[in-house]
């Protein structure tokens, strides 16, 4: 999971969780299925455009709004593999931490459709459709660990036995 | 010998063991950990895998977004809640009847106090701030951890130092300084930070209305938004307060990252417009026709919001192109309510009441909002489609607003009518 590639899909400034999945759809019986409903009120075509291992690129603050886990996990069972934004709201990027949605905190320059390369160890996006490259720092070390523990859960059982 | 701490860096330190300090990682006892309806179902789920004992009396289990049970899936999601309740035997689950908006519940049922940690999957949790404690929104599968740990681990916030001077003028109140803040820093202003609350305006300040800026926090980014502990908490709290609590105030010399000052008695009544808390604008400079005026969530739920709404609206009617909503927070609430006789004002004037509920705040149900339509409301986000209709609108105001707003059929201040 070093290296990732993938398609990107365009966002502006402060997405917010109610637009990633709406919250009449935050209902247990959906939570095989959440998929289907992202970003159902902004940008509906999009549940079903998205492609495996696609990229999120994204401004300021993205996944504000409520703490509903749902909002990455609907992300993570529509295939995204990464997220790319400038800032991301602390509740959605610990959320994320924790079920697994690689976010990467990094201004970036790319249009929808673009490839993009993130190498995650090498702290660098590269944009392979216009060659441009892009730098990030590492994640503070407790987080590294805990990503590489596979999150909280993981974490918890590991240090319980 | 110590450095001197901020509200945040004192209550993360004590409850971690460690001299903490703005930007580091600590892993921190919480006093309580909070779930809803919505939140609960992936932490029980989550929780379940780890084959732990749960830390029964830290867990506190509220339904409040879909209930009274919506439609069939949010019957099976509630009693999912009240399964796990009984299987782990935890007495702070609080059924429908007892139950209500979950952060006015944590107050109400004496969780909430100063000086404590408490996380709850829910953003608003920021909410007990306004009463001195640590409070923050966690994910569900953060929460099950917490069920089985009691702990949780925490970056040390830096702190923005929010210095008040003055007082409210009437039919200001909590709400519009917090559209002013959010309006004047950004909805990302305060990301990974913590607002602490201080200056000679403090004391000004009603409980109910630094609840409510606490609770908003998070509509700037926010991590927590605490103010400190005076003799008016210690009264808000002194009949429902669950065991023993102690205040933390900030020290001298403690570092913040910022500055803002406001002096209250040069605030006006405030509107957030479409589709960001950070839109607001003077009442007085706005000019919208609404469809639906809604009362209450964690926000402005609470029974001083009630009162003020119930003052403006006596003796008036609500438009008649206008639904009005009024729903107050918790049972407490309600009751309280019918003693003060605001129910009879309520209604003589038109709107409609219900039982306590989040309800239409995250258009979940019970005033769902129309293609088009236009809604003034006492709660904290107008994002796209959150009450409804992805071409509906929410614009946020204050209690007195609302309700002058629910009888003009256009947004103004209570001055107005
Ligand atoms: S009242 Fe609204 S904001 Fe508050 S907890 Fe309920 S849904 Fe969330």
């Amino acid at each position: 999971m070093d290296k990732i590639r993938g398609k990107v899909w365009r966002f502006g400034d402060h997405v917010d969780t109610d637009q990633i999945i709406p919250a009449e759809r935050l209902v247990a019986e959906n939570l095989g299925c959440m998929d289907r409903f992202i970003f159902e009120k902004v940008r509906p075509e999009l549940a079903g455009a998205i492609g495996d291992g696609d990229i999120i690129l994204a401004g300021k603050n993205f996944g504000c709004g409520s703490s509903r886990e749902h909002a990455p996990r609907s992300l993570i069972q529509a295939g995204v593999s990464c997220i790319v934004a400038e800032s991301f709201a602390r509740i959605f990027f610990r959320n994320s931490l924790n079920v697994g949605l690689l976010l990467v905190e990094c201004k970036v320059d790319a249009a929808e459709g673009d490839e993009l390369e993130v190498d995650v160890s090498g702290g660098e996006v590269r944009n392979l459709s216009s060659h441009k490259t892009f730098q990030f720092p590492p994640y503070p070390e407790f987080i590294r660990d805990l990503v590489a523990k596979g999150g909280l859960m993981a974490k918890i059982k590991e240090e319980q036995r | 010998m110590n450095r001197p701490k901020t509200i945040a860096e004192k209550i993360l330190s004590q409850k971690s063991g460690v001299d903490a300090y703005a930007g580091q990682i600590v892993e921190a006892e919480v006093d309580y950990v909070m779930v809803n309806d919505v939140t609960g179902p992936i932490a029980f789920r989550e929780f379940e895998k780890l084959g732990m004992e749960a830390e029964r009396d830290r867990i506190v289990l509220i339904p409040d977004h879909y209930v009274p049970n919506k439609d069939i899936a949010s019957a099976e999601q509630a009693k999912e809640m009240r399964d796990f309740a009984r299987r782990h035997d935890i007495r702070n689950y609080f059924e429908v009847g007892r139950t209500g908006v979950c952060h006015q519940l944590m107050i109400d049922e004496g969780f909430a106090a100063p000086g404590r940690l408490i996380i709850g999957a829910d953003s608003h949790t920021c909410t007990y701030g306004g009463l001195g404690a640590f409070s923050t929104g966690v994910g569900s599968t953060e929460a099950a951890a917490a069920f089985a740990t009691g702990r949780l681990w925490f970056k040390v916030p830096e702190s923005i130092k929010v210095e008040l001077h003055g007082a409210f003028r009437p039919h200001v109140g909590g709400k519009d300084l917090i559209i002013r803040i959010i309006t004047d820093i950004g909805v990302d202003g305060a990301t990974y930070k913590a607002f602490e609350f201080c200056g000679p305006g403090v004391a000004n300040v009603p409980v109910a209305d630094r609840l409510t800026i606490a609770n908003m926090a998070i509509e700037a980014g926010g991590k927590a938004g605490i103010f400190p502990c005076d003799h008016l908490t210690v009264e808000h709290i002194k009949d429902t307060v669950k065991g023993d609590y102690q205040p933390v105030s900030a020290d001298d010399g403690a570092e913040y990252c910022q500055v803002l000052r406001y002096d209250l008695s040069q605030l006006e009544p405030m509107v957030a417009f479409p589709h960001l808390p950070e839109n607001g604008r003077l009442v007085k400079d706005a000019d919208v026709v609404i469809d639906q005026a809604w009362l209450g969530s964690c926000t402005n739920g609470r029974i001083e919001d009630m009162r003020i709404a119930a003052a403006v609206i006596k003796g008036r009617q609500v438009h008649p192109g206008v639904r009005f909503l009024v729903v107050p927070a918790s049972p407490r609430v309600f009751r309280q309510m019918l003693e003060e006789g605001l129910m009879q004002v309520f209604m003589d004037a038109g709107a409609y009441i219900s039982g306590p509920t989040c309800g239409a705040c995250l258009g979940g149900h019970m005033g769902i909002l129309a293609k088009g339509e236009r809604c003034v409301s006492s709660t904290n986000r107008n994002f796209i489609g959150r009450m409804g209709h992805k071409e509906s609108e929410v614009y946020l105001a204050g209690p007195a607003v609302v309700a002058a707003s629910a009888v003009a059929g256009r947004i103004v201040r209570p001055e107005d009518l």
